[in-house]
Formats: C-alpha cells, structure tokens, sequence
C-alpha cells in the first residue's frame, strides 16, 4: 500500500497538515502574470520560490516557464530586499527586454516587510526601469490563503494597475478563475459565437499551450496585451468567473473605473455554462447564437444516451472552490453522487455552498482539510469515482477507485491544458471522460458470463 | 551535427557575455572558461547568483530536505513553515523506496505545520510542538526531522529547542531533530546538503553499535536512488558478498543511518553533496573514503576494482573481475548496436553538483562528445579537483553554514587500515590512474580540451550555446527541458531521468543507451517542418515562371 499509515479511525487534528489541498500564493501569481503578453513574471524571494513553482507549473503545462527571481541570500534577509528587486529589475529589462515585469512577494519578502512598492518606483527613479515599460507588482505572502488567493491578488493588482477609466467601449470583460488555456481557449471560442468583442484576463493560451516550431520564445504570442488590459477599464461590463480567483479583481474595475460586473461561476457543467452564456446575452443584448444552443442539445443528449452508467455513483473531490462548486453541481445535474469533498483553500462561504448542492456529503476546506483526511472518509465509506489532481493516484491505486485527473497540478498526463473542460463542450469532455473510467471498470470487473459487447 | 567547437571560445564568451550588463558581464566573465584539463584553471563557482538572472538554481531547503533527507522512507520529514515547501517538495524527487509489504514508508506523505499569518506575528513554535505530538499519535514514527523554511529563521522560532523539548515530552521514544535550512542560506541547494549532512552526523549516525556483520562492509554516500538507480548498484554489490550497512540516502532507513559508522570503507559517488559526511566519519571513527563513479558501465567497473582492491581480498577480487566481465558482456551488446547510431554526436550537460561529470562517461560510451558541461550548485573543487580547496576563499555566505567541529570518538574510533596498507593503496591507485583515497580530482581533468565550462548557467546563455552548437542532446532539468526541445533539441533530464532509469550500474548503461539512442533519432524532431514550408519556395517559384 502506497498510504500504508493512513488510519481508517480520523482525529481531530489542529497543527499538522498531511497530504495537501492547495499550494501556496507565489505560484498562482506566477501562473496569473503568465497571461499578460510580454510578461516576465518577477519572484521576490529565495531562489527556491521560484524554481519550485516554475516546476511545478512546468510539469502541469509540459511547456517553459519562464520567471526571474530576486535570489535572496541571508544578507538581502536581514538588510532588506530592495536592492535585490531593483537589481533584478535592471537586470531583466537589458537582459530578456519583456514589455512587463509582474513582480510577486513570498512568505521571506512579507516577513521583512520590504515594500514592493516603493523599491519599484526606486527602480523607477534610478532609470532602471525603459521609457514605455512596466513593473506591477502584488503582495502573496504565503502564510495567508492559498494559490488560489495568489492568482487573484495578482490579477487584482494587474487591472489595479494597469485598466484605465476611459469612455465606454462596446467590450466586455472576461476575468478568468484558475483555469487551462484549454479552458480560456473556449472562453474566447464562446465570445466569437456571440460576435462580441471582448477581453479575457488572464489568458495563458498560446502561452502554455505553444506549437513545436524550433524556436524557443520567451515571450510567446498569447497573453492579453498592455493596450487591451488598459481598455479594461472602458468596458461596459465585466463578468468574474470565480468568486476566489476572479472577483477581486472585478471590484477593482468597478470602484476604480466605474465598470460593472457580475460574478459568476468558472462555467463548467450545465448549470453554470447555462449562467454564463445568459449573463453574455443579457449583457451584450446578443441573443444566445444557435450553434451554442445545438451544443447544450448535444450535451444533453450525450447524458441521456448513457444516464445508466452514471447514476448514483459516488465521487469524492479535491481541488480549489472556484472549480469544485460548480463540478459538484454538475456532477449531481448528471445524477452523480459527490461523497467527501475537501479544499485547502479557505473561505467562508465554501461548505454552506457546497451543503446546499449535496446536503449529505462530508465537506471540509481551509485549515486540516487535506488529503489525508479525504483518504480516511474515502476509507469510511468508499466511493466509485475520485476526481481531482494527480496526487490522487496514490488513493487510487490503494483503494481500487478510479481517478479523473482535474485541477491542479496535473503531472502525470496531457490534455487538459488542450482541451477544455469549460463550456458544453468542455462539459461532454468530462462525462466522457467519466463514463470511460466508469465502463473500463465495468469491463474489467465484470464476470466472463456479464460482458457487454454494446453498452 | 557534430561540429565541435566551430569558433574559438574566446569570441564565444564575448558573444555570450556582450548580452549582459558590464558588471554582470564581468562577474559571468570569471564563471566561463574553455577547458585545459592538464592543468585545471581557476572557475568561479559557489556564488551568488545576479539577481534577476533566470537561473537553474534552487534553495538551501530543496537540498537539504528535497535531497538528502528525502529519500529516507522511515523519518517523518516535517516541513515548518507555509504550505508551499512542503508541497512542492512532496514525491518529486523519484526517490524510489523499498519498504517491502508492512515496511515503514512515509515518502507518499508531505507533512507541513501550514503556517498561517497569526503565527508569523506570534511565533509558530506551539503549532510545531502540536504538530509533533498529533504526527506521533497518529504515526508513531522512529524519528521526525524538522525543516525551517524561510520565515521561521525570521520570526525567530528555535526548531532544535523544540526538537529536544519534545523529545523528553513524548512518552514514546522519538529522535527528533531540526534543520536550520531556510532558504535564504547559502547561495544554492549545496548549502542545505551541508546542513543536512550536519544533521545526520550530530543527531543520527552512531547511535548504534551493532555489528550485523558481512565480511566486506561499506557505506554508500551521494547515491540517492533516482529511478531505482540504487537497487541496481544493490544488486551487484550482492552478487559481491560486499554488505551495504547503509547508503547516503538513496533507499535508506533510519537504522541504517544510525548503525553506518560500523562501515569500513564510504565510498562517494556525489562529492558535492555528501564529502562533509565522509570526512566526518573518517575523523570520528575512522573509516576511510574514496571517490567512486557509479555511472557509466567502464566507469563502475573500474570504481567496484577500486573497491576490491581497498578489501583485498583475492576471493573477493576474482569474483570483481567475473562479475564486470559477465555484465560488461551484456552491456557490449547493446552498445555495439546503438554506437552506429549514436557515434560522432555531441552533448551539453549542465546539472547538479556531480552528474554534469559523472554523464560525460556514458556519453564517451556511446562515441558522443561533450561539448560544454557545467554544474548547477557545485563549488571549485567539483570543477578543479580537492587540491584547491585550501586555496578556495569562504565568503560570507559560506561562512554563516555551520562547520562541525570533529574529533575521534575514543570508544568507536577504529583504524580499518593500517597506514602502510593505506600508502601502498594509494601507490597501486596512482599506477591505475585512480583518484587516491580521500581525494577527487573534479570534472575539469577529465574533459577534453577546448570544451566550454560553464558554472550556473543562465537561461539566455542556454539559448546562445544551442544557438551556436546545435548539440544534439542537451541535459539539464525540467526547468530547461521545453525550452530546448522548442529549438528542436531533445532534453535529457538528470535530475529525474524523464521518468526512466535506472542509469546507474551495468544496466543502468544499458538503459541510458537505449534512453539517448532513441532521444536522438526520434523522428519528431524531423517532422517540425511541414510539407507546405519545404514546398513553399517551388511553388513561388511556378508562379513566377
């Protein structure tokens, strides 16, 4: 057994986390500033900050990571890290000659207080930073939050500082929730349906997602542009997928440059694709063009044709709020039952949410709600489907349940950063995707005498 | 391709280094040299990276929980500190285990005090003390090693204090111990090996006395069992009757570690990470070390003579000389069949602080030529040999890791050699072109001429080197892996073999063979160009006619 130690009895535990749902703050800003064309994103830290996200994400896109760092000694811990930033700042512009540098803080650069800001405009002042160039920078102290929160104070810092007020632009804005190219791919493939113009932030395809060609770019040709992230704030509406990745940053359009919004969930499943392909309608006074429609149909379809195999099998989940509230949704739209699902992202409004989908279900996120406590409730009552990142396959294997590799990271297979699980069409990719491991079992446990030619 | 250094490496280092602004030029200057291997020039190594700089490098914690400590299955390794470094330190490393059915096996978990911004204002050091009695609540573990994270050196909490407090607490018997390796240290990863090695001597190694006997008893140190590149190096030294009382870390165990000073020989295969061990022991107990080289089926075959010769035995070195040639048998086949395919091309290697030297022997196996070659966190003496250590200037981020002060244990000291079999050893080692005992004689000695040595080399000097060398294969790590395969040049990495391995040993080579064969003849690299690009000129071409 691969979790050999993980008891079936669970303790109430106050200190130790085993096993983790979420990651730390640095990597989410790391992945959001990916999004900006032209971006190097800037790790004020240690060294190790940065080579471990870079990593980590690296291994999840199977594609270059690029990010500099202000590689911290003992002596930039105790006198400051002002002139490791500005530095780095010099540095990065001679050296690679991005159009922006995203500067994130880590648990070390928050502990010592060095302020980011200030040592930015240093640069500034120094001349260190080209006429027509950019440094934003946001606070990620590691200690607060998760990747999640991460992503959306960079995101947040990136519309703070860069959207500017100007006059209405018949535009809407997308801000995007963690999510794969794949998935803002679609994103942007919904809002050409609709015909209207619109600006997705972040948007990491054709970023992480780039063809083999023989050149190696550091700055690859995806990410939202300088001048589209700055006509932001001339947009008539902005609608925030995701209330922990996306909807800081929409309040900041709003109160900064009077841009309303609506917050809505990261569109996965029926329901919140539904909400999303409304609230585009509504916005825009497009109505909901036909090819959307004839997907739903297909969609829909697809559940109908194979009801059978999904019906009241348990699934436990782990992953980040902004994707599981609307994956438990859909899952019980499809007759699924999610069984135990845990978060280490905190938030208040998380388990009321999660408990009015499915009342019964054992909920936990925030502080101790981790894998290992997933394991023992999966112990304590076993389920038919796990869903969630490739840690999971150690439960896997141990328990004999298959796993749907969602979320992140994703270290041991490819296609989630090709094809989306946002949109219906993203929606008919997961329930194959289900129903693949769910029949697989089938065929492989089912007696000589009970196997199906047609299913 | 197989063009070797087509422009003088002068004119190479302006060109990689006019990128640069002139005081970050001149410092890179000193870190860049084109290579005489007779007599070693002096490389800048061990420094600061420039801030700003996309640099290969990690933190003192990856190397001193990420590498040493990690592959110890039966230690519970407790990470202090926000979640983030226990995460990403968590199973991704490929330390394979062995813990047989009911074994103790902790490597699957990632355990983490998850520091939270209250305990950044008012200490963390009462979470970590609960954190240690719910882990041997639910564990009961032999041992449990803490490791500090950037902001516990700063707030100020005390992980050794806590470490003893909690030993004389827990009812159970528990060695618990702490590692002062915040990531802020040092320059590198190589600082946190030093602490951990530290750690391992003060709190582990000694503590017990057992002889389990075995005629021929070594330690393995720097072998960290990538790939299951230790069970390979298991299974030979077995068919030698040679007992591994433990290896440095690779499919370790608790008990191993604290019974290895019954050892009579170490033998190190990654100096950088391991040396402060072996000299330790040599000092307190007496046990002797030698460098060896595991990597590359010559290279181990002359590192297990090396072996044989230190027990001599002529038991032992007849059955030596049996067991290389039957392996030796087997690996010839595989490489004549791949050697056509492989002859003539050439690699880079810039990784860690031993396999950019140790690599180069497969490669020679397989008729490749190394073109350029570096470490990432190695210090001079990896480069140039030990014979400069005294001249190598401890600046100020050397000096804040701690140097343990050794002396002989008068109970356990125990010469294993008297110093007139040690002095002739060392006459027949020179005679064979061996490195002496006690001695390593780095990566610079044992590369060609000419070829380009680079210490921590940059992402934008990566791009100008392939750029200018198109090397067939380029090894690095999985930072610099899609990067280079972009470019159409397939990336081996070494840190984590992609996923393969193993490669250390008599099969190992043979995997590596069969591994390099088929990175550098994939046909992908082949397919970049589509139809309508090699076709395009024609066409414009019928236009116009």
């Amino acid at each position: 057994m691969l979790l050999r130690h993980t008891s079936t009895e669970v303790m109430e535990r106050q200190a130790v986390t085993i096993n983790p749902a979420k990651t730390c703050q640095p990597v989410g800003a790391m992945y959001a500033a990916l999004g900006i064309h032209g971006c190097l994103p800037h790790s004020h830290g240690s060294q190790g900050c940065c080579s471990y996200h870079r990593t980590v994400l690296t291994r999840h896109f199977k594609e270059p990571v690029m990010a500099a760092t202000s590689s911290f000694t003992e002596g930039s811990a105790v006198f400051g890290g002002q002139s490791n930033l500005v530095q780095a700042i010099s540095t990065i512009f001679t050296v690679y000659n991005p159009d922006i540098v995203a500067v994130h803080t880590t648990c070390l650069s928050e502990t010592i207080g060095d302020d980011v800001k200030q040592i930015i405009s240093a640069a500034g002042d120094e001349g260190k930073i080209p006429e027509g160039k950019k440094v934003i920078y946001t606070n990620t102290p590691s200690y607060v939050g998760s990747h999640i929160t991460g992503y959306s104070n960079m995101l947040n810092s990136i519309v703070g500082q860069l959207a500017v007020k100007g006059p209405r632009k018949d535009q809407v804005n997308v801000l995007c929730g963690w999510m794969e190219p794949s998935d803002m791919r679609e994103i942007k493939s919904i809002l050409k349906e609709f015909h209207v113009k619109g600006v997705v932030l972040p948007d990491v395809s054709d970023v992480l997602d780039t063809p083999l060609t023989g050149k190696h770019d550091i700055f690859p040709k995806g990410g939202t542009t300088l001048p589209e992230i700055a006509s932001m704030g001339s947009s008539k509406h902005t609608l925030a997928l995701g209330q922990w990745g996306a909807e800081a940053a929409a309040i900041t359009l709003d109160s900064k440059c009077k841009v309303p919004f609506t917050t809505l969930q990261i569109p996965i499943g029926i329901e919140a694709t539904d909400n999303f392909v409304a609230e585009l309608s509504r916005v825009t006074g497009v109505p909901v063009p036909e090819s959307l429609k004839a997907e739903r149909g297909r969609l829909l379809d697809m559940i109908a044709d194979m009801n059978q195999y999904l019906y009241n099998k348990k699934v436990a989940l782990w992953g980040d709020p902004d994707t599981l509230i609307p994956l438990v949704k859909f899952l019980r739209d499809i007759n699924l039952v999610p069984t135990h699902i845990v978060s280490g992202t905190p938030g208040p409004t998380f388990k009321e949410t999660i408990s009015s989908i499915v009342p019964l279900a054992n909920v936990k996120n925030g502080a101790q709600a981790d894998m290992f406590l997933l394991h023992q409730w999966i112990k304590n009552e076993k389920v038919d489907l796990l869903i969630g990142n490739t840690y999971g396959k150690y439960i896997a294997r141990d328990e004999d349940t298959p796993l749907l590799r969602h979320g992140f990271p994703i270290l041991d297979r490819v296609g989630h950063s090709y094809f989306p699980s946002v949109g219906y069409k993203g929606a008919m990719r997961i329930v194959e995707k289900i129903l693949g491991l769910l029949m697989d079992r089938q065929d492989r446990d089912a007696p000589e005498s009970k196997v199906e030619l047609t299913m | 391709m197989t063009t070797q250094n087509p422009i003088e490496s002068s004119s190479f280092k302006d060109d990689l280094l006019n990128i640069y602004p002139a005081k970050v030029a001149r410092k890179r200057a000193k870190s860049v040299l084109e290579n005489n291997p007779d007599v070693p020039e002096e490389i800048q190594a061990n420094v600061r990276t420039v801030p700003g700089i996309i640099t290969q490098r990690g933190c003192t914690y990856a190397g001193c929980k990420g590498v040493v400590l990690g592959p110890t299955r039966d230690i519970v390794n407790l990470v202090h500190g926000p979640i983030g470094c226990s995460f990403y330190a968590w199973l991704t490393r490929r330390n394979q285990t062995d813990a047989g059915t009911d074994g103790e096996n902790f490597i699957n978990y990632a355990f983490s005090t998850d520091l939270q911004d209250e305990n950044i204002v008012f200490g963390g050091e009462k979470k970590l003390k609960e954190a240690i009695r719910e882990i041997n609540q639910l564990f009961h573990p032999k041992a449990i090693g803490i490791f500090s994270t950037c902001p516990v050196g700063l707030i100020g909490d005390d992980v050794h204090s806590v470490a003893r407090d909690m030993e004389a607490e827990l009812e159970d018997k528990v060695n618990i111990f702490g590692f002062s390796c915040e990531g802020y240290k040092g320059v590198s990863q190589s600082a946190g090996h030093h602490i951990a090695n530290n750690g391992l001597f003060k709190h582990v190694i000694g503590l017990d006395d057992t002889d389990n006997g075995g005629k021929f008893k070594m330690n393995l140190l720097g072998e960290y069992n990538i790939g299951g590149d230790a069970f390979e190096l298991e299974r030979t030294f077995k068919d030698l009757g040679i007992t591994l009382v433990s290896s440095f870390s690779g499919n370790s165990t608790y008990d191993k570690f604290a019974n290895s000073h019954t050892a009579d020989l170490n033998a190190v295969m990654c100096h950088r990470s391991i040396n402060y061990v072996a000299e330790m022991m040599e000092k307190k107990y007496g046990i002797p070390w030698m460098k060896v080289n595991l990597i590359g089926a010559e290279a181990s075959a002359k590192s297990f003579r090396k072996i044989a010769k230190y027990f001599d035995d002529a038991e032992l070195t007849k059955l030596t000389e049996e067991i290389i040639e039957r392996e030796l048998a087997e690996v010839k086949k595989v490489r004549d069949e791949v050697l056509p395919r492989t002859k003539g091309k050439t690699a880079m290697l810039f990784v860690g602080g031993s396999r950019a030297h140790h690599y180069q022997e497969l490669f020679k196996e397989m008729g490749m030529t190394i073109v350029a070659a570096g470490y990432e966190f190695a210090h001079r003496d990896d480069y140039e040999g030990r014979r400069v250590l005294p001249t190598i200037k401890v600046d100020a981020d050397s000096r804040n890791i701690e140097e343990l002060k050794v002396t002989k244990d008068d109970a356990r000291f125990k010469p294993r050699k008297t110093e007139e079999f040690l002095h002739k050893l060392d006459e027949s080692f020179k005679e064979s072109g061996d490195e002496l005992m006690s001695d390593y004689r780095g990566m610079m000695s044992e590369m060609q001429k000419g070829a380009l040595v680079i210490d921590d080399l940059s992402h934008r000097e990566m791009e100008r080197l392939i750029e200018i060398y198109h090397p067939d294969v380029f090894c690095a790590g999985i930072k610099e892996k899609y990067a280079v395969q972009k470019m159409g040049i397939p990336l081996k990495q070494l840190h984590s073999y992609d996923y393969g391995g193993p490669y250390a040993g008599f099969r190992g080579a043979i995997n590596f063979y069969r591994d390099i064969d088929r990175m550098v003849n994939s046909n992908v690299w082949h397919l970049i160009p589509a139809p309508w690009d090699k076709t395009a000129p024609t066409l414009t071409a019928g236009f116009v006619a």
